[in-house]
């Protein structure tokens, strides 16, 4: 099937003021891949600060003015143009945000949902997407700082859900929910997956991500360093890169252990492998270029994977 | 309603003992004048040539030997009574002074609130939604120099330009030189205020789109307004349906809070154009040691300013939802 996303070799930087009018750019996310079947929950995964937002905004056309975008993104078989990005955004390609930070702080739910629309079939969608979701009509009389944590991230659900979109990127939809309530909102998602559009999963909870998503993307400082199938991490030994592995043994049923160190910083990437001074298995070589290439079934970004789907 | 009450009890008992407070400091610093009101009134070579029961019979009608602390509870005592005393250099009860230059000044100082307020929230609002670009640049230009300019001045420059060169204004004054009281038309009085109001707006509304200008800026890079953007909102929609309705709320603060500097503002313009209004005399009231008078205008004009800054305060808690909505809940 045709996918409805493919982002191949994005790099996004930002130029910055360092020390008076020197100018200088700063790489935030560097040669990142990725693709999103119609029907598929994609799921990007990585640590705080490694940059998933940018590439949720990237898609939308919504990043900084300072921003510099290299690479390219295709939407159903064609260029996402920044034009096509201004069209298709809201419609065919929505975001749900984090929290209710994004809603208006001084509008009613239902107008937010209906977009300032007032006609009847409007509000009656507003209204059945809102029922969809467990939430009554009364909900549409609510501000945003009356709603609890869970109601607030159905409602950005439903903001999306009212457009029938394509594809949906959800950016952090669980952080502040207990684990119940986390897995019935990603519930909702997979649930928007099956009915045929392709859901972009960008979260830093890879125990979470795994329940819903089918494939898997792990981010680390700004790079994909591993694409694999949801299915390769129930076990270790199909894993390919060695930051794919800690994040595994990382995992509370897995050991819990995590490795020390911490990911650098924009700007701060060593050269070649950005993992390799926290990496178990570096080599002198690991510091020159890392090639972006397949390997057994998935992508990945490293001299010496291991594992696979022929393990 | 019942906190709203309680809101608004503690709120004018603070305002009962800030008028005790200013108008015992505008007492005090009265005391502390160097000025000698005899001599300030009356004159040197007059005093020279009067006799000694003349001198001691003026110096009792502006109270040179009274105690201070006896004046200012005399003075104190009798406006608790309603009576704000008479004024020693127009010879007339304040509260009549008062009147008819609170008449004069209100007309410039509604005209300045109006327009400086909603010029300088187009202007803010502007600037902000265009943060960086062209009409930002035009537009903080000159809020920042309007408000670095001092406000006589620039009184000093209009009357320049529209009564002196071009001659379409009058100099000053509220109505026409030599005119009779009765032949006085609207139109004589609004072409008199015309420049002392231009005056008042001009230097407010820098002050207000500055202001509205970081609020609004501040909006556009908000969350809310990058998830509009996210949704498809076209510019316009995100500064209609979303910047303004974020922004009234300090704006209302603003503009409320904008009395005290139009009040502050109406003292020194007044004074350019000779405008017989309340700034101006409380400038001839402070200098001339005209105690009762000069403490009747500090009163009235705390209590207006505080009551502008009251109803900000009041009607954010019917505007913002939070507040609003908040309190109903608990």
């Amino acid at each position: 099937m045709e996918p409805i996303l493919e982002v191949s070799r994005l790099s996004i930087s930002f130029t910055q003021y360092d020390r008076g009018v020197h100018q200088r750019r700063l790489p935030v996310i560097r040669d990142l891949s990725l693709t999103i079947a119609p029907g598929q929950v994609a799921a990007v995964v990585g640590s705080s600060g490694s940059g998933k937002s940018l590439l949720a905004h990237a898609i939308l056309g919504i990043l900084p003015y300072n921003a510099h975008l290299e690479g390219q993104l295709r939407y159903r078989g064609a260029p996402l143009t920044p034009r096509r990005m201004e069209a298709l955004r809201g419609h065919e390609i929505v975001l749900v945000p984090q929290n209710a930070g994004y809603l208006d702080p001084l509008m009613k739910v239902g107008p937010q949902i209906r977009k300032g629309r007032r006609d009847k079939a409007a509000r009656s969608r507003s209204l059945g997407v809102l029922a969809r979701y467990g939430l009554g009509p009364e909900t549409e009389d609510l501000y945003p700082f009356e709603l609890s944590g869970g109601m607030a991230r159905r409602v950005l659900i439903s903001t999306a859900v009212a457009e029938s979109p394509r594809l949906v990127i959800a950016d952090e939809p669980t952080p502040g929910l207990d684990a119940r309530a986390a897995g019935r909102i990603l519930g909702h998602f997979r649930e928007i997956a099956d009915g045929g559009a392709g859901v972009l999963l960008i979260t830093h909870d890879l125990e979470l991500a795994l329940t819903i998503a089918d494939r898997v993307a792990v981010f680390y400082a700004g790079e994909t360093v591993e694409e694999a199938a949801a299915a390769d991490f129930a076990r270790l030994e199909r894993l390919r890169h060695p930051y794919t592995r800690a994040l595994w043994h990382a995992l509370p049923q897995n050991g819990f252990q995590s490795i020390p160190g911490g990911q650098p910083y924009p700007g701060a990437q060593p050269p070649g492998c950005a993992f390799a001074p926290r990496c178990p298995d570096a080599r002198p070589e690991c510091g020159g270029a890392v090639p972006w290439r397949p390997f057994q079934g998935g992508m990945v970004r490293c001299l010496y994977p291991k594992g696979g789907t022929a393990v | 309603m019942r906190h709203r009450l309680g809101f608004a009890g503690k709120k004018l008992l603070r305002m009962v003992l800030l008028l005790l407070g200013v108008s015992l400091a505008a007492f005090l610093l009265m005391s502390a004048s160097p000025l000698d009101p005899l001599q300030t009134n009356v004159g040197q070579a007059a005093l020279g040539s009067m006799s000694p029961e003349q001198v001691a019979r003026l110096e009792e009608y502006w109270g040179v030997h009274t105690p201070p602390v006896q004046r200012y509870l005399g003075w104190l005592g009798d406006f608790l009574r309603g009576d704000m005393g008479t004024s020693l250099l127009y010879r007339a009860p304040v509260r009549q002074v008062l009147g008819e230059r609170l008449a004069n000044s209100l007309w410039l100082m509604v005209f300045a609130w109006i327009f400086s307020g909603i010029l300088g929230l187009v202007l803010g609002v502007t600037a902000g939604a265009n943060r960086g670009r062209l009409p930002d640049r035009i537009i903080r230009g000159c809020c920042l120099t309007i408000s670095s300019t001092p406000a006589f001045w620039l009184a000093l420059l209009l009357l320049v330009i529209f009564a002196v060169w071009l001659g379409v204004l009058p100099i000053g004054l509220s109505i026409p030189i030599g005119a009779d009281a009765a032949s006085v038309t609207l139109a004589d009085r609004l072409r008199h205020a015309a420049l002392p109001a231009l005056t008042l707006s001009i230097t407010g509304m820098a002050n207000i789109a500055l202001h509205t200008r970081e609020k609004m800026a501040d909006i556009m890079t908000s969350d809310y307004v990058l998830f509009a953007r996210a949704r498809g909102e076209p510019k316009g929609s995100i500064i209609w349906r979303h910047g303004l309705r974020n922004v009234a709320l300090p704006a209302l603060t603003l503009q409320f809070a904008s009395i005290s500097e139009i009040f502050g503002g109406s003292v020194l313009v007044e004074q350019v154009f000779s405008y017989p209004g309340l700034g101006q005399a409380a400038v001839t009231a402070g200098l001339g040691g005209d105690l009762p008078l000069l403490l009747g205008i500090t009163v009235i004009s705390a209590a207006i300013v505080f009551g502008g800054n009251l109803i900000a305060d009041l009607l954010y808690g019917i505007v913002d939802p939070r507040i609003r909505r908040g309190v109903a809940c608990t």
